[in-house]
């Protein structure tokens, strides 16, 4: 339909083409950074790394899916925990760490059927509560010594510069290969669907978009991912605390992630990692007052700049760097746009006085 | 006297423009019907008039002052009462409820639960049911006992006869005649021409969000008005 | 016999989680806001009669009277400056500007009142472990059986104001349709904060009974929220009553999870939270009134 009015449906801007083949550079110049860098610089960008994947996984469930989670700690938790329940039956550290990040990702398929059936609230402390028994019960394995937690002794074989190396080019291979999946993803039908569904579940769902199936396969990547995460975070730290592990400061850093760089956006929560790391370095010292600013910015953002950094930068310089949503671009053409038959005429074909954001409106609850 | 001026008034839902430059009076004790097809405007003009949506340009007058900004819920207490399309009862409330939930917050005058009653016979036996587990007819009687209650000068209708069995429209119709000839001013939006035209003092047919055709109900021919409806004639006022 | 007093301790903790839950589902209810700050809002008022029991010689009970209105007073102004704000901005907003605010509170608590653990049961002196003797081993404590009466009392009260008053009346047409409440003259923006107020006061209520009868620290919110959240699920999300229920299902099934294992406390109540809520949905399909409270209502 927009054709017919003089406009071609674009992707590639001349500015995301410039962008993509920048980007292709940068991973070049990372993927050789343990050899380029000191140790401490390779040791902060795998902890940059980790932040990415958590930020990049929350945002795709709060910004496409719609799923609010308050406790995707459960799975940066269990991911780390199934990692050094493998190292401890005989598999080699890395091979570990990858398996308990699958593990992790498969025990979120039954946790799925239960919490997807949820709406926003009720999903959000639901999935806390799910991180909350998944930490007591991991701190009833014998294994793990109650809260006092164990170290992944098998790293310590390692080398550290060998550990770090490793460490960081699988942070790095984690991170470029999650956010391939969420980009193509997005670009392909469900990514359609997602944002159907994100946008208003019920009318995604009255227009035949499986409401379910698109919600969980993004559930049980973010589950993954963050378990991912968890994983990663274990071979660097090496000990495991399943209070630190299972701790609701990840949400926190998540959700100021993403709410500062840009909820929905592709790129945004990119940006708000980054700066998450930057503020950590800076301020993290302070403790508790940084915990505060943290909460405090989340707030900020989420009424002031809903869109973030990323969205309102996007909004005012019309600039999209990867090629994931679609622009408008008018085609010059001999005939005039549309034709005179066809002059946009708003004739309202609904009744007026259903408002629009009826049926975004929850069931009604009674009270009494 | 006139009570209500509605000038020059635009109002969008959503991208569309569903009401553009409408100008009308309605005077004291008059009754207007609005009609014109689905999607001429008519729920958005009655809304807009209410408060429940913000127009766009234009300004909307009652009793000699400017409501415009005036929120929905403080315009009611200036008079204005909507009854909405569909009814929109308190589901989870029984009509006593319904009814006294609007009493409780609108200006003091003859309308109380006893007097609402009264013109609503069908009412007494369900006065202590739950709103949903009413009738079509049992429950527009409700909206309009519950516009009622808050003892407006102006009364706005919005197609309360829809859905509704043929013989609960008679009845509703036949409180309405005896609201009017007790002298209320409505503001009536009806899809039955004909029925719209037995009770209005003035007639006034929207197309595409203008008012085309408008004029004293006696005056004007069933056919004048259909033409009008589906946009046959050419705009044109009569007195 | 053990379990005999340990059935009573559990609903009498229920009690104590109907007190907690009581603001949280009366907020959801009205404003379908779950307020994830619920329990840091438990703490704050726990933290401020504490504050004023210990600087001064007043009694916790009566440090009430000035600290229950303060709360009231911030959430109306939670409403005012946030929660409105939050509400247009979609669904989920709520959602990370309650978080985020929880976040704010616990960790500003930290900064004034530091990591100890605290408690007012000194204050309250012989209160704190008074009980009567049912049979040779069965007591009940005066502090608990106050707090179940008061969960019963203040359950009983907020449903008997919406049913009955005016004000109750205007409450429960904004929460089912706010728009045409407006319709009917009802300032919904005043109605909103009158219910934030009424949930927030009841929050620091229960905070304060909380810190009466055990001890708290700054990051005690998020469990009080978590318990809260699971009485006001297990008994029917929008039903007072269900709240009671709820919170005793939870509290019994907590008291007899420590019985059987000193970490089963908490993981039975999180367990049984978890298989009503699986048992509902399998039940009574997706949405609308569920829990137990659903199984056992007549209405469809």
């Amino acid at each position: 339909m927009s054709t017919n009015r003089g406009f071609v449906v674009e992707r590639w801007t001349r500015l995301s083409i410039a962008s993509s083949i920048a980007a292709v550079a940068l991973l070049v110049v990372l993927a050789l950074a343990p050899l380029l860098f000191a140790a401490n610089i390779v040791d902060s960008l795998t902890t940059l790394f980790i932040y990415l994947i958590l930020s990049v996984m929350w945002n795709a469930l709060a910004g496409y899916a719609g799923l609010v989670s308050v406790g995707q700690q459960a799975f940066f938790g269990l991911g780390a925990y199934f990692a050094i329940q493998f190292s401890y039956y005989g598999i080699s550290v890395y091979p570990a760490l990858l398996l308990g990040a699958v593990a992790a990702g498969l025990l979120s398929l039954p946790i799925s059927m239960l919490m997807l059936r949820l709406r926003s609230g009720e999903f959000a402390i639901g999935m806390w509560v799910v991180a909350e028994l998944a930490h007591l019960l991991v701190a009833l394995d014998p294994l793990i010594n109650g809260e006092t937690g164990v170290s992944m002794i098998a790293l310590n074989a390692i080398s550290p510069d060998d550990r770090r190396a490793y460490n960081y080019w699988m942070a790095l291979v984690a991170m470029v290969g999650l956010l391939a999946v969420v980009f193509a993803l997005l670009r392909g039908r469900l990514g359609a669907a997602v944002q159907a569904i994100r946008d208003d579940e019920d009318a995604a769902q009255s227009v035949g978009v499986r409401v379910l199936a698109g919600k969980r396969t993004i559930f049980l990547l973010a589950a993954f991912g963050c378990a991912l995460a968890g994983s990663l975070w274990l071979g660097t730290s090496i000990t495991f605390q399943p209070r630190t592990y299972f701790g609701i400061q990840w949400t926190a850093y998540m959700i100021f992630m993403v709410l500062v760089g840009g909820l929905g956006t592709f790129e945004g929560p990119i940006l708000g990692g980054v700066i998450f790391f930057l503020i950590e370095y800076l301020f993290g010292e302070t403790g508790v007052w940084y915990l505060v600013g943290l909460g405090a910015a989340a707030i900020v953002f989420a009424l002031f700049l809903p869109r973030g950094l990323w969205g309102t930068i996007e909004e005012r310089f019309g600039i999209r760097i990867l090629p994931v949503g679609y622009s408008l671009r008018m085609f010059r053409s001999d005939f005039p746009p549309g034709g005179g038959a066809a002059a946009p005429d708003p004739q309202p074909s609904i009744k007026p006085g259903v408002a629009a954001n009826e049926s975004k409106a929850p069931p009604p609850v009674e009270l009494g | 006297m006139t009570l209500l001026a509605v000038e020059q008034l635009d109002a969008r839902h959503g991208l569309l423009q569903a009401v553009r430059g409408v100008t009308f009076k309605v005077a004291a004790g008059e009754t207007l019907a609005l009609v014109g097809a689905n999607g001429a405007g008519k729920t958005t003009l009655l809304r807009t008039i209410a408060g429940a949506h913000r127009p766009v340009a234009g300004r909307i007058l009652f009793a000699g002052t400017d409501v415009t900004a005036v929120p929905a819920y403080a315009r009611l207490r200036t008079g204005i009462a909507l009854v909405p399309e569909g009814r929109r009862l308190f589901a989870g409330m029984t009509v006593k409820e319904n009814l006294l939930v609007a009493g409780a917050y609108g200006r003091a005058g003859p309308w109380n639960l006893d007097t609402v009653i009264d013109a609503f016979p069908l009412l007494r036996p369900r006065i202590n049911s739950r709103a949903s587990n009413l009738s079509g007819g049992e429950q527009q009687a409700t909206a309009i006992g519950r516009a009622l209650m808050t003892n407006p000068k102006l009364l706005l209708l919005d197609e309360v006869s829809l859905g509704l069995a043929p013989i609960a429209v008679e009845a509703l119709y036949r409180s309405l005649e005896a609201l009017i000839a007790g002298g209320a001013t409505i503001v009536l939006v009806e899809q039955d021409i004909a029925r719209a035209l037995g009770v209005a003092t003035r007639v006034a047919c929207m197309l595409e969000g203008r008012i085309i055709l408008e004029g004293n109900a006696r005056e004007m021919t069933r056919e004048q008005v259909t033409q009008a409806y589906f946009g046959l004639q050419r705009p044109r006022r009569t007195s | 016999m053990i379990w005999v007093t340990q059935l009573l301790n559990g609903v009498l903790l229920g009690g104590y989680y109907a007190l907690l839950a009581c603001g949280l589902s009366f907020m959801f209810g009205v404003m379908r806001i779950i307020n994830l700050a619920h329990g840091d809002f438990a703490i704050l008022s726990a933290c401020l009669v504490f504050l004023i029991a210990n600087t001064t010689d007043i009694s916790p009970f009566i440090a009430l009277v000035v600290v229950l209105p303060l709360m009231a007073l911030i959430g109306w102004g939670l409403q005012r400056w946030m929660l409105e704000r939050s509400l247009r901005a979609g669904m989920l907003v709520p959602l990370l500007t309650t978080f985020g605010l929880a976040i704010v509170i616990e960790n500003g608590l930290f900064e004034y009142f530091g990591a100890d653990t605290r408690s007012l049961a000194p204050y309250i002196g012989d209160f704190a472990y008074d009980s009567w003797a049912i049979t040779g081993n069965v007591y009940i404590g005066y502090l608990a059986a106050l707090i179940f009466a008061l969960a019963v009392v203040l359950l009983g009260g907020l449903k008997l104001f919406l049913t009955y008053t005016s004000l109750g009346r205007a409450i429960r047409a904004t929460a089912e349709d706010s728009d045409t409440a407006a319709l009917v003259g009802i300032n919904a923006r005043a109605v909103y904060g009158i219910a934030a107020a009424i949930a927030v006061a009841t929050a620091g209520l229960a905070g304060v009974f909380l810190a009466m009868r055990a001890v708290f620290t700054p990051y005690s919110g998020p469990e009080q929220l978590i318990f809260a959240f699971e009485a006001v699920v297990i008994g029917g999300i929008g039903s007072l009553s269900g709240t009671l229920v709820g919170g005793i299902v939870l509290g019994v099934a907590q008291t007899f999870g420590a019985q059987i294992n000193p970490q089963g406390f908490l993981i039975t109540g999180h367990v049984v939270f978890l298989v009503v809520l699986a048992g509902r949905l399998a039940l009574t399909g997706l949405r609308g009134r569920g829990g137990i409270q659903g199984l056992l209502a007549r209405q469809p």
